[in-house]
């Protein structure tokens, strides 16, 4: 029987770590930040698939991979609503719901050009705020901001 | 709740923390020479000219009996040669007891608080926080009302940079206000603002008219528009003229209501308010120096 595109691209994968459901307007966004064209393991890309939720969304599949909890926070942070799979052995193991993390160390870049984080070598925080609106704060210059304005570094 | 490393922003205090402020603040009005600084040395370190808080804060620490050493200019300090502000705070965490540092940088003061060995009171963070301003403010609404609760509060002017406003605004969340915002749309109040008094259950009205809030209100907060928060010198002149208060627009208003400015005032209060019992604002001026002496000593956990 002929599998579809996509099924094929999600079973080819032995071990590693599949991310589905990426706003398709994120799925480079995510590649670039993550440095997934640094690594040396198989991936493959799929972008502007069907979606029945978001329209058009992106796969990410990368071999012989497991994310560590920044990279997650990274990605909760670019994507909120994809999915992530951890496969072994052809199969499903673990299934992972991005959450927003309480703090972020460093991985933001303050949006405030008067912020100090941007004037002086001072790393960046962010308290989560709001978790209904998605909405951080900066420790330092106490500006907030929402998912669509995060800077990810 | 206020900390032992300083008081760096207003959404640090809690209620307990406000009232204790103020009741202080009472006591030093009451009694503003006790020598409970002897002995003390405070740095100011205004990193941009303040010359009013300045002056401020060192009248509150020498009443008490304390030292003050520092600069008023960034162009006299080590910071023109290139040093850093962690640097700058680590050397002058060795001479004092208290640092009280004006920067023109945001979240200067929460960070000097993290590298300081000493506490660290924030006498203005660029357009960020301003907390002593955000306690004279309180005693002066609390001693002319009475109290604090269920008052009309009208914030005038630039609504959307000015930082007085926003810690007001949010430090008078315990006590259930209503507010009026009158401002022009370009300097409208911020959505963060609107979305805090929603989540606070805190009325409020926008309006662009002065007028139509003079007769209910119990305090009237005017507030300059400030030229340097402006890029665009085109729409600074658009809107600094926008509200001038004259004293005939006070006929028919609340007996209890007084005027509040942070100053310096350039157009937004005709001097012919000065002289009405109903202005408020160079009392306003002299009770900073009370709420910064209890400040300071809550800090310093001489009280």
């Amino acid at each position: 029987m002929k599998a579809s595109h996509t099924e094929l691209i999600v079973r080819a994968l032995k071990n590693g770590t599949v991310i589905d459901h990426i706003p398709a307007d994120k799925l480079f966004k995510i590649v670039s930040i993550l440095e997934l064209d640094q690594l040396e393991q198989q991936i493959t890309i799929g972008n502007n698939l069907e979606s029945k939720k978001l329209g058009k969304k992106g796969v990410i599949k990368i071999a012989d991979k497991v994310f560590k909890a920044e990279e997650l926070n990274k990605l909760a942070l670019l994507a909120p609503s994809a999915r992530i799979n951890i496969v072994e052995n052809y199969e499903v193991v673990e299934k992972i719901d991005l959450s927003l993390p309480e703090s972020v160390h460093e991985i933001l870049q303050c949006v405030n050009p008067m912020c100090i984080t941007n004037k002086q070598p001072v790393s960046t925080r962010f308290d989560l705020l709001d978790r209904k609106r998605g909405i951080f704060k900066c420790h330092y210059c106490e500006r907030t901001v929402d998912l669509s304005e995060i800077v990810v570094k | 709740m206020i900390k032992a490393n300083g008081l760096v922003s207003i959404t640090d205090c809690e209620k307990e923390d406000i009232l204790r402020i103020l009741d202080l603040a009472e006591q030093f009005e009451k009694n503003p020479n006790p020598h409970l600084l002897d002995g003390k040395l405070v740095a100011t370190l205004f990193f941009e000219p303040s010359t009013r808080t300045r002056l401020s804060f060192e009248t509150a620490v020498q009443r008490l009996g304390g030292r003050v050493i520092g600069f008023s200019d960034a162009a006299t300090s080590s910071s023109s040669k290139g040093e850093t502000l962690h640097d700058t705070i680590k050397m002058v965490s060795n001479y004092v007891d208290l640092i009280v540092m004006r920067h023109p940088v945001e979240g200067a003061a929460r960070y000097a608080s993290e590298v300081a060995g000493v506490p660290v009171i924030n006498a203005g963070d660029g357009a960020n926080q301003h907390p002593t301003q955000t306690m004279l403010d309180l005693y002066s609404i609390k001693k002319t009302q009475g109290r604090l609760n269920d008052l009309t509060i009208s914030m005038v002017g630039d609504l959307k940079y000015g930082r007085t406003v926003h810690s007001l605004l949010m430090a008078m969340r315990y006590f259930n206000p209503t507010y009026n915002f009158i401002a022009p749309p370009e300097l409208r109040i911020p959505e963060q603002y609107r979305i805090f008094c929603d989540d606070n259950h805190i009325k409020y009205h926008e309006d662009t008219d002065l007028n139509s809030v003079l007769k209910t209100s119990d305090i009237l907060y005017m507030t300059r528009v400030q030229q340097e928060r402006f890029t665009d010198p085109v729409e600074y002149e658009k809107v600094r003229n926008t509200y001038t208060l004259r004293n005939s627009m006070l006929d028919g208003t609340k007996d209890n209501l007084r005027i509040l400015h942070p100053l310096p005032r350039i157009t937004e209060i005709a001097t012919d308010v000065d002289s009405n019992p109903k202005a408020y604002y160079f009392e306003q001026a002299r009770n900073g120096v009370f709420a910064r002496q209890a400040v300071i000593c809550s800090i310093l956990g001489l009280v």
